[in-house]
């Protein structure tokens, strides 16, 4: 099994070298700290940077200089500023090249749900419901299962959607898979997980064909 | 006719109450704290508030929600304030969710002159509840889009580091997110700005709102400028220039 940084180490291998990248808030965020050097990756935040940087020293804050997440960041050499109705258009024109959410739930059509739960707090979409509609290459990193240990990948989300089969790819704490017209395709174990334990945890369809490899972290 | 007024009252004297109001802002980055306080003083009620957040608990829009001026909230965003939840759950504010793209996108629609916008955002999702939905092949994929409606306010009340007494705006960095297509959104568009300037002391080439869209203008009189996640590393040699992006 894998921690939180073990899946961002992960999907840090999926991100290619020239890419336009938009990380969302939590795990995905993680992903930027295993992107291998040499690697050049322009990380795209949606208030409106391309080029973000890592957080600033103590005493160089900047209030006009934040992420989506608003917290605090700088800017690299070569970045640049825009406006939030540009943003989403880079991302619904498809110029961001991989974008890496988080979710509550995924079917195995490639839905997600990750925005409401019914009877609770409702925060809003924010972005995601534009990045999904969009994007051309979304891997979503989450847990297999929930808090009270039911899968999130499911036949069918019970959660309302934030889009439709619009998924391709999923990395958990247990496998690498992806989403075809067959149902979840296991690609890739965590080291020390079997099948059978992806089986269980998954309450959609799961297709595990041949020998499947552990997953390359580091 | 000059658009420069005297000072944050003057600005708002014509918003009353049931105004329909865009305020510039992402978070508590770029929002128009002097138009938001003088609001607050004025007391006006029953607005209708158009913003991609809803402040926090005791400052920004959470000022207005506090004294219960907002009457509907259009945002795409409201996680980070309790009485904002309240009145919610209690039904005293209408709250309208818009992905946050597609409120932009509405917003830049209206500065464009364009009634609505077709958007993929939100298809088969309740968002796309009682709306027009469209089958478009663009870029050789033939998708479903739906049809959302360019806002409609009364009033765009954004805030601009920069800007002259011809009403051009300069934004810096981050806080230029929601304020320039709201500027160019409002019947009436009101500017605070950290810096007011004369005519020729701004280089055109760097204008981002152009004066036409700004009615009117003034330099506020302070800037909290509060930062609501403030997130450091420690001062150690990075490895890559993306590491620590999680604050260890």
């Amino acid at each position: 099994m894998l921690d939180k940084n073990g899946i961002a180490k992960r999907i840090a291998r999926e991100v290619k070298d020239g890419m336009y990248v938009n990380l969302g808030i939590g795990i995905p965020t993680l992903v930027a700290n295993y992107i291998p050097a040499g690697i050049h990756v322009t990380l795209q935040s949606e208030n409106g940077i391309l080029g973000m940087g890592p957080f600033p020293v103590e005493g160089e804050e900047d209030a006009d200089f934040i992420n989506a997440g608003k917290q605090t960041v700088t800017l690299l050499p070569g970045s640049s500023i825009f406006d939030s109705a540009t943003s989403f258009g880079m991302i619904r024109a498809q110029k961001v090249d991989l974008t890496i959410l988080g979710a509550m739930e995924v079917s195995e059509q490639g839905d997600i749900a990750s925005w409401k739960i019914p009877g609770k707090m409702v925060k809003g979409m924010g972005g995601a419901m534009d990045l999904v509609a969009s994007a051309k290459n979304i891997i979503v990193a989450m847990q297999h299962v929930n808090k009270a240990g039911e899968s999130k990948l499911l036949k069918q989300c019970t959660l309302p959607l934030t889009g439709v089969k619009c998924i391709k790819r999923i990395v958990t704490e247990m496998a690498v898979l992806d989403v075809t017209p067959q149902g979840f395709k296991l690609l890739e174990l965590a080291p020390g997980v079997s099948v059978e334990q992806v089986k269980n945890a998954t309450a959609g369809r799961l297709i595990a064909e041949g020998n499947i490899p552990e997953m390359k972290i580091d | 006719m000059s658009k420069v007024v005297n000072n944050v009252d003057e600005a708002i004297r014509d918003i009353n109450d049931g105004a329909n109001i865009m305020f510039g802002g992402f978070g508590l980055c770029g929002i128009p704290e002097n138009c938001i306080a003088a609001l607050v003083r004025k007391g006006v009620k029953g607005l209708t508030c158009i913003s991609n957040n809803a402040g926090v608990d005791d400052f920004g829009l959470g000022l207005l929600l506090q004294k219960h001026q907002i009457k509907k909230m259009i945002a795409s965003y409201v996680g980070e304030n309790a009485e904002f939840e309240r009145q919610m759950l209690s039904g005293e504010m209408e709250v309208e969710l818009v992905p946050q793209g597609t409120l932009a996108t509405r917003c830049m629609a209206a500065g464009y002159g364009m009634p609505a916008i077709f958007t993929p955002a939100g298809v088969g999702t309740e968002v796309a509840q009682g709306k027009e939905v469209r089958k478009f092949k663009f870029n050789g994929v033939e998708k479903d889009y739906l049809m959302e409606y360019a806002f409609d306010a009364d009033f765009a009340i954004v805030k601009a580091w920069k800007g002259d007494t011809e009403g051009n705006l300069i934004y810096r960095a981050t806080a230029r997110n929601f304020n320039p297509v709201m500027a160019m959104a409002g019947k009436i568009t009101i500017a605070e700005v950290e810096h007011l300037v004369q005519p020729g002391e701004l280089n055109p080439d760097h204008i981002h709102t152009p004066g036409i869209y700004v009615h009117r203008i003034f330099q506020g009189e302070k800037f909290e400028k509060r930062i609501e996640q403030r997130t450091v590393r420690k001062k150690i040699k990075l490895h890559h220039k993306l590491l620590l992006f999680d604050n260890r």
